[in-house]
């Protein structure tokens, strides 16, 4: 053991001198076995990482970007190995070394930062022993001193109270606060390279302007090189000194950040940056120019099949005319509690003699809030994390009661009927949702065409037979989705097919609301240009009203007609999106804006 | 991480799980070697009085305790009946005593597991109790009592083989429910109009099925040792009746005087059996184990 930490040390100490790159990958190519043969996830990757440099591989899903970097670390999974091509990481053969010394240079001479903060950190332990244990294992510190280390290491990931928060468990803190722990664990033993795996992806546009502000300045700090991983094109290039652009396990094209905002060279990273949406566009610049990629159904409007359709089509398209005129939903000083987590129950602290003031002990997710939706328009309700905007729209969706407040839909006071009872209420079919997550909200023991139906065979009054494939066909055709699709299950479909599932699903009782629910925040950005597209024109076709729920400032500008932004369970402002976008009256939504990270245009 | 393969159309239906199957077997042969085993025990268990050399019950005590031989494979016990003969003979009893009490708990108790974890609440704490009170006894004292207590018959030996198991299928049901509980797929179920109770019955016990199969089949190795450790006491099963449990009692008393085959191939029975019921959970928690579907 001793003589591989001597080898690394010395090879570490060759690279401090200005020759070579510190990571250096030629002609990588990663093979997976699975059950239906080999699939070449990787494949004659080249890249080249200078020491203090900071790249960026931008790439949507499948794209290889994660599985090039894991194999850099070596933390591949079982079925993956290295079947052609060469890592050399200062001066080490990555590729050929034992584990022994791979353990040693991880952590310390190479880490990583993954997507998720608290599922990379013991929930077990406090934030405190576990940078302890990092900076042990490397002797980096003793028993004695590792304590005054921590907190010295909190302090530089800006943590707060760092004494205190020495002994906080991972629970206790936020999601921003977490990922700066993970920071400072990935930061502990001063390696040289850093791998950023999506690590602001969750995080709010605020918290990532913050977590990717610290990781820049530590690692200028330190001369660190780092590879951030990400699907956020305007992320990469706002952060980076040099962006590489990978599309089905291939690079594309490897240009500095500016260049390739002003010049993009390959067709792929145009299209990427044509989907990324921005200010100042419409929904249809976020689609490809041309149309080499198969139709959007944006495209091809279809007359409407069915006799039933056409005539609620053709009412529904009257009431848009006189949009403005009736609110579809009316939403009055609604309030929702809940007992504060953590505060001691009324019969403990009654027991010891305490007693909180009661306005502790109580939350207030939502902090009586009043809007309107009328009919055919779009609405955007935006706020980060924690900010109240599901519990409203779940509250709306009458998915939960709400502790006080009116809520009237289409004349009538739906806030009255208790939520479990709303599942056999006429009013359900009216009142529908597009989840956030298209995977999770389907059931993966239902084929497509058994999840379009459940409405309908629940609501819709058919049950079964040759009508309810005719419109299980129709509302297949109306979202984009091949019909020889129908009979799969979901984990045979990709993103934005289970997307085009789910929002099939919703309209199949023809809504006259639909609220959606960061319908395309799991999606890649070229899926969610098609998304969005597709909702865009359902709602003309169909008159719905959406009410769109998402942090996403940009995309609920392009959307939706008029922007409700909410913090901590109350409307700060509200205005059409023009107004809200261009010039925000208030200081938290200016706050919003700015966050967004601007590429160098 | 969706890799290439996406693009290939996945083959569907029953050619899909076949194609998996042997994807599962290939990649650990202990799993064919298990259903291998498990189609021997059926086949058995159907055929078995067609295809034994003698007629398990006839006795003839000329030909009493004789060693293993080319005309009794297995040997003949005290009264001179063919081992082998009752050996695969009482396959049939102890097969249907462990499938008919695996059935029954899984009604009860996966259903009841189920509803715990997906309604939460009394009805949890209800069923948890319940299940904590069966736990609280020793496990084959309980089931003795319970045979003592209703009566010494083979359904009685299917119900008490049932209540033991019950508690293991309420918390493995509870907990896989719990998790779906607030799955985006079941509240889109409730968006879509779904009762409560039709929600648990069409959406989440379907997607929890994989999971109580592999429970089912590892039970069933504990329901039939638990059988023919009831038999084996003299609870349940009496003779002649050719069962394993009493076989390897009879046999028992014989170790001591060298007659050992009379215990040691209905105990071999036994533990193929078993044995075959672990090997097959252990193949069905892969074949079902969504992290080894790449």
């Amino acid at each position: 053991m001793h003589g591989i930490v001597d080898v690394t040390a010395q090879a570490a100490k060759t690279s401090e001198a200005p020759s070579g790159p510190l990571l250096e990958v030629r002609d990588l190519t990663v093979e997976f076995a699975t059950r239906r043969g080999v699939v070449t996830a990787v494949s004659q990757v080249n890249l080249t990482l200078a020491k203090g440099e900071t790249l960026g591989i931008v790439g949507e899903s499948g794209s290889g970007k994660s599985v090039t970097s894991y194999t850099v670390m070596r933390i591949l999974d079982r079925a993956g190995r290295i079947a052609e091509g060469s890592i050399t990481f200062s001066g080490i053969d990555v590729a050929h070394a034992p584990e022994s010394a791979m353990r040693d240079l991880r952590g310390r001479e190479m880490s990583m930062i993954f997507q998720n903060p608290r599922a990379a950190l013991n929930p077990i332990r406090t934030v405190g022993r576990q940078i302890g244990d990092v900076l042990l294992q490397h002797v980096q510190a003793d028993a004695r001193n590792v304590k005054e280390k921590v907190i010295d290491i909190l302090k530089q990931v800006r943590i707060a109270r760092p004494e205190e928060r020495y002994h906080a468990y991972p629970f206790e803190l936020s999601g921003g606060m977490c990922q700066r722990i993970v920071i400072a664990l990935a930061l502990a033993c001063r390696p040289q390279l850093m791998i950023a795996d999506e690590p602001t992806t969750g995080l709010d546009v605020t918290t990532q302007k913050a977590v990717m502000d610290l990781v820049t300045e530590l690692t200028r700090e330190r001369g660190m090189s780092t590879l951030l991983i990400t699907h956020d094109l305007g992320l990469a290039a706002a952060y980076c000194d040099t962006v590489m652009v990978m599309e089905k396990g291939r690079v594309v094209e490897t240009a500095p950040a500016e260049r390739i905002f002003r010049d993009p060279q390959h067709p792929y990273t145009r299209k990427l940056m044509r989907a990324t949406p921005r200010p100042g566009i419409t929904l249809k610049d976020l689609l490809p120019e041309e149309p080499d990629v198969p139709p959007a159904p944006a495209e091809n409007p279809l007359p409407l099949a069915g006799e039933g359709r056409v005539g609620a089509g053709a009412s529904t398209m009257a009431t848009v005319s006189g949009a403005g005129a009736v609110p579809l939903l009316k939403v009055e000083n609604l309030l929702k509690e809940y007992p504060r987590q953590g505060a001691p129950s009324a019969f403990l602290s009654g027991l010891f003699g305490k007693k909180a003031p009661p306005e502790e002990r109580i939350f207030r997710a939502v902090d009586g809030i009043s809007f309107e939706v009328k009919k055919g328009e779009s609405v955007g309700l935006v706020g980060e994390s924690g900010c109240g905007k599901s519990t409203t729209s779940t509250i709306v969706m009458r998915l939960i009661d709400p502790t006080a407040g009116k809520i009237t839909f289409d004349g009538e006071d739906i806030s009255a009927i208790p939520a479990k009872d709303f599942a056999h209420h006429p009013l359900r079919g009216r009142i529908q949702m597009v989840f956030q997550d298209p995977t999770e909200s389907l059931n993966p023991r239902y084929t497509a065409e058994r999840a379009i139906a459940d409405p309908l065979l629940r609501m819709g009054g058919m049950s079964g037979g040759a009508k309810l494939r005719a419109r299980v066909a129709e509302l297949a055709e109306m979202v984009g989705l091949p019909q020889n699709l129908l009979e799969r299950f979901p984990h045979q479909l990709s993103g934005g097919q289970k997307a085009r599932i789910g929002i099939a699903r919703a309209i199949a009782l023809d809504p006259d609301l639909v609220i959606l629910d960061e319908p395309t925040a799991a999606l890649d950005v070229s899926v969610q240009a098609v998304v969005l597209n597709l909702l865009e024109e359902l709602k003309q076709r169909l008159g719905m009203s959406y009410l769109f729920v998402s942090h996403d400032l940009h995309v609920v500008g392009l959307l939706c007609d008029r922007v409700i932004v909410m913090r901590q369970g109350r409307i700060v402002e509200e205005g059409s999106s023009q107004q809200v976008l261009d010039a925000p009256k208030d200081a938290y939504t200016r706050e919003l804006i700015a966050a967004i990270p601007h590429p160098p245009v | 991480m969706t890799l290439a393969t996406a693009d290939t159309p996945a083959p569907r239906g029953l050619a899909a799980t076949l194609a998996h199957a042997r994807y599962v077997i290939s990649d650990n042969p202990v799993t064919g070697i298990a259903f291998g085993m498990f189609l021997v025990l059926v086949v058995c268990a159907l055929l078995g009085p067609f295809i034994v050399p003698y007629d398990p019950l006839a006795s003839d005590t000329a030909a009493a305790l004789q060693a293993p031989s080319a005309a009794h494979w297995f040997g003949t016990d005290n009264l001179g009946r063919d081992i082998f003969s009752r050996v695969i003979v009482a396959t049939r009893l102890d097969m249907a005593i462990a499938v008919f009490s695996v059935a029954l708990v899984f009604a009860a108790g996966g259903i009841a597991g189920i509803a715990s974890g997906f309604f939460g609440g009394w009805t949890d704490r209800i069923i948890g109790r319940i299940s904590d009170t069966i736990m609280a006894f020793p496990l084959f004292v309980l089931a003795m009592g319970i045979v003592a207590a209703l009566g010494n018959t083979v359904t009685n030996i299917v119900i008490a083989t049932a209540i033991i198991n019950f508690p293991l299928y309420v918390r493995v049901a509870r907990s896989e429910a719990a998790i779906r509980r607030q799955a985006g797929f079941v509240q889109a179920a409730r968006l879509t109009g779904n009762s409560e109770w039709r929600i648990l019955l069409t959406t989440i016990l379907p997607n929890i099925m994989p999971i109580m199969m592999v429970q089912m089949s590892l039970t069933m190795g504990y329901a039939i040792l638990n059988a023919a450790g009831l038999s084996f006491i003299g609870l349940g099963v009496r003779p002649p009746t050719p069962e394993w449990g009493i076989m390897v009692a009879e046999g028992a008393a014989y170790i001591v005087s060298g007659e050992w085959w009379i215990a040691l191939f209905p105990g071999l029975a036994l533990m193929f059996a078993v044995f075959c019921f672990n090997l097959l959970g252990d193949g069905l928690r892969d074949i079902v184990d969504p992290q080894r579907r790449t």
